[in-house]
């Protein structure tokens, strides 16, 4: 490390590390992970979108976890929250599904109407 | 036996403290023997007189041989208000040693100590490089126990 | 390819650890490996979170939910609920008195009112990861100084933010600085004081152990404006963890080409090392920390001259604290103005206290100088633990002075404390509740001084020793008729000759108790009472002869055998064979024992006597 830049270029790198922590978040992935989610398969959506989420390097998109939503016949159930915007709620998710969600809906700003089942908070 | 904790060190006065650290340490019996202070003494090419002034002032050095494990146990005033005298009583009692004393079997040698910083979680104790917090006469024998286990 | 996606953040400060953390841990890693999560969980071991009494603590980001008192048989549920289903574990999450969940960090009253500046990483990074430290911002003020400042530009900017030592004497940091910046000299030195030896203030293990980096970047800023391009880092040899952490911190910027030559592409060039002491509570003045360090012993010596002419080895060096140091990086990266925003007219900036005692919340707090005693004991420390009521707060330890509850609304800094007969000092502040006798609590400390006074100077050496005599006539029950004023007389002699800080301030605990609780003291010395029954001497165990039911257990019970009686006559205590052990009223089963807090008049008479036969024998 000899310069400024040098030091700025490790910090960007070292935030997005540290990005769970952070508050440099546009995006919000919340996967339900209760009972019912989990035996229907919410584990590989979550797996899923990590993979999308880092494969792509979005920086700025953050998977969590939540738990029952009380959606049983839904499930697996995502909401995807974003800053200034109503909540999405998307249900039977599957791996397939959370490819394209990603390409549409996080990286392209457009939901993917097919897989919503309510919007708004 | 001390040259191999010289060659870590440049003969200079102000690496006593380290080097005395160190052969403390390397010591089974955690201590600085009257042949240890002359290999320094010649090393350094400091009289023995003034490693023992060094030696002696600072309490965390030892001139007798002591146990495996030292136990240092906190005398400052949180860990007296929250009750430090009962773990001593019961650390005096269980190892059957008075301060400053090694219990026979050669395991465990009490001593007091200045605060460790530990307030927060008063009574604490140090066992050679181990802090133990909160303290109560059940966890001592706990302790004790686990220690006596490792052997 | 990262898949994180939770961050748990174990406090491994050395509260946290001694609560058992590190086992903790270790479990909950052997449960994420056995399920195949380790890869989706990072777990990151923190510096100290602050909130030590609710240890072992840990932090679950995202959501930032905060976890107190875990232990190892918690670590497969909180897996299994929430790194798995995402369901907090309620019951580990701290709640307040309406039981309401206070799940984040940021709900918990004990954080509200702090403000972090040296702490703001402390229990938030991983201490042994100078990317986190980086991410934080680090090194871009020492970057931007390099860069961009002059020596006097940096010196001017500390002098105009008020920074003031953190250590105890509060001397204004830029002042020092200037002294040894204007000294000439082919060497200076730069020290970080890390003996902190106070009894219950930990700030700068703390620091140290939590966020090396900060305090390691300070020292260079301070190097730069002094010129000097070698530290020194003294280091208690009781933390031997701060020790590891500065040491492995200082090797990740050698390597990183944060230190060594030409460093951020300017001339200036610095290295540093690691010192320890050897348990010497007198080598916290900086004098005798320099001899130390030269391997001699810790003696102080006179000043002047003062270590920013002749310090190590001769040469200039300039003394700063650990939480001065740590203080550096964010006052020149938000400014002098914004720094000097916070605190009171001659005392600026955040101090860290260590919050201890019969107070709710112990721990380590930040506040702005100038806040009150009310609003840190019972707002950031909530207030007294169980029904007690508060009696007094000692502030800077064995240097420090008692306050009472007449002081709560007095502002928190250098100058107000000192006029009360108190002090900042390191920042140690105990909490006392009314069952603590004021006398022993000034014998306690004092008793401190005396063990740890070097000898160098005779009024120290002496005079600690004259006064510790009449503290424990007095506690014992054999004071004398002005005791009290041989007690002020003494202490003002020593405050005044003493060489060095240790003796000059170490009357001070019974000095400033004699001043706020002059009647306890009288109390003890004229009716021979001490109405906490601390003093066993002062105070005697009795039996109510109407709620006695002669059971006999407290006889059977009494390790000297000193209860007699019958069930018809009930029970009595032999009050001169009596050792004061309190068993007997532990084991009555119908409460017929108490306190009473005053000598009994048998022991007085006996002792009386016992005179008496001594004198007509000589």
């Amino acid at each position: 490390m000899k310069t400024l830049a040098d030091l700025k270029k490790i910090r960007e790198k070292a935030q997005e590390e540290m990005k769970l922590r952070g508050s440099n978040v546009r995006i919000k992935i919340v996967v339900g992970m209760g009972t019912s989610g989990i035996a229907m398969g919410a584990r590989e959506v979550m797996k899923a979108f990590l993979e999308e989420i880092s494969q792509r390097n979005l920086t700025d998109v953050l998977v969590t976890q939540t738990g029952e939503k009380g959606l049983s016949s839904l499930e697996p159930v995502v909401d995807v929250i974003e800053e200034g915007k109503d909540k999405v709620t998307y249900g039977n998710m599957t791996p397939e599904k959370v490819r394209k969600v990603v390409v549409e809906h996080i990286v392209n700003g457009r939901a993917v109407s097919d897989y919503i089942v309510s919007t708004g908070s | 036996m001390y040259q191999e904790i010289f060659s870590k060190y440049t003969p200079t006065r102000d690496n006593l403290i380290y080097i005395l650290h160190d052969i403390q340490d390397s010591h089974p019996q955690h201590y600085i023997s009257e042949e240890a202070v002359q290999a320094v003494s010649d090393y350094l090419s400091l009289p023995a007189n003034h490693i023992y002034g060094v030696l002696t002032f600072y309490s965390m050095y030892s001139t007798t041989p002591r146990g495996k494990y030292i136990i240092r146990l906190c005398e400052s005033p949180h860990c007296y208000i929250r009750g430090s005298e009962n773990i001593l009583r019961k650390l005096k009692n269980t190892l059957n040693v008075s301060i400053g004393n090694t219990s026979k079997d050669g395991l465990f040698t009490l001593e007091l100590c200045a605060c460790l910083g530990v307030c927060g979680n008063a009574p604490v104790m140090m066992i050679n490089d181990d802090v133990y917090g909160d303290l109560t006469e059940d966890k001592v024998d706990d302790i004790l126990a686990k220690l006596r286990e490792v052997k | 390819m990262s898949l994180k996606r939770i961050d748990l953040l174990i406090c491994c400060g050395s509260g946290c650890v001694s609560a058992g953390a590190l086992k903790i841990k270790d479990k909950i890693q052997s449960i994420l490996t056995d399920k195949g999560l380790l890869q989706e969980i990072n777990i990151i071991e923190t510096g100290c979170m602050g909130p030590c009494d609710y240890g072992p603590v840990m932090v679950v980001y995202p959501e930032g939910v905060f976890y107190k008192k875990v232990t190892v048989e918690d670590a497969e549920e909180l897996v299994e609920e929430h790194f798995i289903k995402g369901r907090p574990v309620k019951r580990l999450m701290l709640q307040d008195e309406e039981k309401q969940l206070l799940s984040t960090q940021k709900d918990i009253p004990f954080y509200q009112k702090q403000v972090k500046v040296a702490l703001a990483n402390c229990g938030y990074i991983d201490p042994e990861s100078l990317d986190e430290y980086i991410a934080l911002g680090g090194y871009e003020a020492l970057g931007n100084i390099l860069t961009g400042m002059t020596t006097e530009q940096t010196i001017e900017l500390v002098i105009k933010s008020g920074l003031r030592g953190r250590g105890g004497g509060g001397f204004p940091t830029g002042m020092k600085w200037k002294f040894a910046s204007s000294s000439k000299s082919d060497q200076k030195y730069i020290i970080c004081n890390g003996d902190e030896g106070d009894p219950g203030a930990f700030m700068d293990r703390s620091l140290l152990e939590g966020d090396p980096h900060r305090v390691l970047e300070g020292m260079m800023i301070a190097a730069y404006a002094i010129g000097a391009s070698k530290g020194f880092f003294y280091i208690r040899a009781e933390y031997p963890l701060a020790i590891k952490r500065i040491k492995h911190a200082i090797e990740q910027a050698k390597e990183a080409g944060l230190m060594g030559t030409g460093i951020f592409g300017t001339k200036f060039s610095f290295d540093a090392e690691v010192r320890t002491g050897a348990g010497a509570f007198v080598c916290g003045e900086e004098t005798a920390l320099i001899h130390s360090i030269e391997g001699l012993r810790g003696h102080p010596t006179p000043k002047p001259p003062f270590p920013s002419d002749k310090g190590l080895w001769g040469k200039p060096s300039v003394v700063n604290n650990v939480e001065t140091l740590a203080n550096l990086p964010t006052i020149f990266l938000k400014g002098a103005e914004w720094f000097a925003t916070m605190g009171t007219e001659t005392s600026k900036g955040t101090k860290v206290f260590a919050l201890t005692g019969d107070v709710k919340n112990t721990g380590l707090v930040e506040v702005p100088m100038g806040i009150t005693l009310r609003e840190m004991i019972f707002d950031v420390g909530g207030g007294i633990v169980g029904d007690k009521g508060f009696k007094a707060v000692q502030l800077g330890g064995p240097s420090g002075g008692c306050l009472t509850s007449e002081h709560l609304d007095v502002p928190v800094d250098y100058e107000t404390l000192k006029a009360k007969g108190a002090m900042m000092g390191s920042g140690g502040v105990i909490v006392m509740n009314d069952t603590n006798c004021m006398v022993s609590i000034a014998k306690f400390f004092l008793d401190f001084s005396v063990e740890e006074s070097c000898g160098k100077c005779s009024p120290c050496r002496i005079g600690l020793k004259q006064m510790l005599d009449i503290m424990e006539r007095i506690t014992s029950g054999n004071g004398k008729e002005g005791d009290i004023e041989e007690l002020v007389q003494l202490g003002g002699a020593i405050k005044e000759l003493s060489l060095c800080g240790l003796g000059q301030t170490a009357p001070n605990p019974v000095l400033s108790t004699i001043r706020y609780f002059r009647h306890e003291y009288e109390a003890h010395i004229k009716d021979h009472a001490c109405a906490t029954s601390v003093c066993l001497d002062l105070m005697h165990f009795m039996i109510d002869k109407a709620k006695c039911i002669g059971c006999s257990l407290c006889a059977r019970k009494c390790p000297v055998s000193c209860i007699s009686g019958s069930k018809e006559e009930k029970y009595t205590i032999h009050q001169t064979d009596c050792v004061k052990c309190g068993t007997c009223m532990e084991v009555c089963p119908v409460k017929a024992i108490s306190k009473v807090p005053v000598m009994h008049d048998e022991v007085k008479a006996s002792r009386e006597a016992r005179k008496k036969q001594l004198e007509s024998e000589e």
